[in-house]
């Protein structure tokens, strides 16, 4: 009863501003301000009020961070399948390769940044939170593998969730299989630059994403562990808002340096150049 | 063996009051134990056990998860649930068995690395991360055995290994099958569902090439027979341990990097 008077108020409201344009806005997860959505894509999705750093696609991640037309996408059409045969998950595998137009939630393969090739990863949060199944797991050591075998340099953007449910104690062997590949790449003398982008959780910040040489994350993400509610839960008390966020997690040690999306291209060319791997042709008219 | 029980049952059992813990067993398969303590940043985690003993004469590097049998010993062990310091000392160990050419048995037996504050502030992800990578290049033998549960990462900080074991009741999971209800459904009531939908028995992990043996307990569960059940633990171990020592180190390294590298369910 009183819902359907409020229901009648609010339309008579909204009939009044009818005229009025309001553009789409975008409201932050971190500092809860709303700004014109436009302006947040404009900024490639950093919060104009806070500078959170929000969450791109893969493609969107791509196109901001190596030179045109340079990436060779390796693995494309590898696909999950259902190990536990788990109700419903063959499904939304489909369904979501369909909505979204990549088979899982990493895409990974060569391109150059600034002309230095690399080894390239990124997880879009956009497939099943960006959860790590067998897919994401032999992707990603088949990138560490291939670039121990070519002397690469590879760089990760991570985003995830943690382990893939559906795919229980599988899912969890993918942290053992992807981390050996690193290690192996890291014996050989590799460079592995891990980049976390919102959020780096559970068993992906427990594996490959904690295991870069040199670590970088993007302002005001998520990193942790343990889920916030999970720990809230535990101490049956209200963590701090800042808890988790790279910030804290610099402070602690964990994270070398937070970058702005703005100059990270910039900053890894920096970095490539450091450990000696230069753009391609300037190399090759060295030797 | 042959009483086909469901992961249900199985889980009733292995949190059956009294069920042996590591503490129990070192001094049953063991001799000459000394425990060694502390990561050398920190401090001294309970929840993990580690030391030196001889299993057979031969010295070993022991590692364990460390479940209270009681209120008192679950406070001072963290009901087995570690923080990184934890993970830090049995890193530590296992560095310092490589470097004296003994073989490392690990004994898992956790709900899971432990979530809390102090955990995230001092790097649980980073820490399980660390040992699941260095373990696969130790230059040393390692067998690892689920006593009861193997909970997440948390289990698998000390499940990078040569051959691992599962007691016949022991469960091996990506996380508990209450939080998986909790999580995939918002109701974690469901948890029994889940424990039969999520795979987590001996049975399961031998199918997935997770474990490769299936030590027996005594009927109606390890709790009943504290010796038959060492014995068991102890007679699997004087075959394993032998048989990876005489291995040539880098054949042993490549088995164990593939034995997680063909772990995985896709398509291409
Ligand atoms: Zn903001």
């Amino acid at each position: 009863m009183l819902e359907d008077i409020f229901k009648v108020v609010t339309k008579r409201f909204n009939d009044g501003d009818k005229e009025e344009y309001k553009p789409p806005m975008f409201k932050c997860p971190r500092c809860s301000q709303t700004s014109p959505l436009i302006r947040y894509e404009e900024l490639h999705r950093v919060c104009p009020q806070c500078n959170y750093h929000g969450r791109l696609s893969a493609a969107e991640r791509l196109a901001i961070t190596v030179d045109k037309d340079s990436f060779r996408e390796m693995y494309k059409d590898m696909k999950g399948t259902d190990p536990l045969e788990f109700p419903d998950y063959k499904e939304k595998q489909s369904e979501l390769s369909d909505s979204i137009g990549i088979n899982d939630a990493v895409v990974v393969g060569t391109a150059t940044i600034k002309g230095t090739p690399v080894m390239l990863g990124i997880m879009d949060s956009r497939y099943m939170m960006g959860s790590m199944g067998s897919v994401v797991g032999e992707k990603i050591t088949r990138a560490f593998e291939y670039a121990t075998e070519k002397g690469l340099p590879v760089i990760m953007f991570t985003a995830s969730g943690g382990a893939r449910m559906q795919e229980g104690i599988v899912s969890l062997m993918q942290m053992a299989k992807t981390s050996g590949a690193v290690q192996l790449h890291s014996e050989a003398g590799g460079l592995y630059i891990s980049v976390m982008t919102d959020p780096t959780t559970g068993g992906v910040t427990a594996s490959f994403a904690s295991l870069g040489d040199i670590i970088i994350a993007e302002p005001k993400v998520l990193i942790g562990f343990a889920g916030r509610r999970v720990i809230e839960g535990t101490i049956r008390q209200k963590l701090p808002e800042d808890f988790q966020l790279a910030e804290f997690m610099h402070e602690k040690g964990f994270v070398d340096m937070i970058v702005e999306r703005r100059k990270l291209k910039s900053v890894l060319s920096h970095l490539l150049k450091l450990h000696g791997f230069y753009p391609q042709s300037a190399s090759e008219k060295e030797v | 063996m042959g009483d086909k029980r469901t992961a249900w049952e199985r889980l009733q059992i292995i949190h059956a009051k009294g069920r042996p813990t590591v503490k129990e067993y070192i001094p049953m398969i063991f001799t000459d134990f000394y425990e060694m303590h502390g990561d050398r940043l920190y401090g001294d985690d309970k929840a993990i056990i580690g030391g030196i003993g001889r299993l057979n004469g031969r010295p070993v590097t022991i590692i364990g998860e460390v479940k209270g049998r009681d209120i008192n010993e679950n406070k001072a062990c963290n009901f087995a649930m570690p923080h990184p310091e934890g993970y830090r000392k049995a890193l530590r160990l296992a560095r310092q068995a490589e470097k004296f050419h003994r073989p490392i048995i690990c004994f898992i037996d956790t709900p899971g690395a432990f979530c809390g504050v102090a955990a995230e502030e001092r790097g649980q992800g980073e820490a399980i991360a660390k040992n699941i990578a260095e373990f696969t290049t130790l230059r040393t033998p390692i067998v690892s055995i689920v006593l009861g549960e193997g909970g997440s990462g948390g289990a698998l900080a000390l499940g990078v290994c040569d051959e691992l074991a599962m007691l016949e009741n022991a469960e091996y999971s990506v996380l508990s099958p209450r939080g998986f209800a909790s999580i995939l459904w918002k109701d974690a009531s469901r948890e029994q569902e889940a424990s039969e939908i999520m795979r987590i028995t001996a049975e399961d992990m031998v199918r997935f090439g997770v474990a490769e043996k299936i030590i027996p307990e005594p009927l109606g569960g390890a709790h009943n027979d504290l010796d038959k059940i060492s014995e068991n633990i102890h007679e699997y171990l004087s075959q394993k341990i032998p048989e990876k020592c005489k291995k040539d180190i880098d054949v042993l390294l490549k088995e164990r990097y593939t034995k997680f590298r063909k772990i995985g369910a896709f398509i291409e």
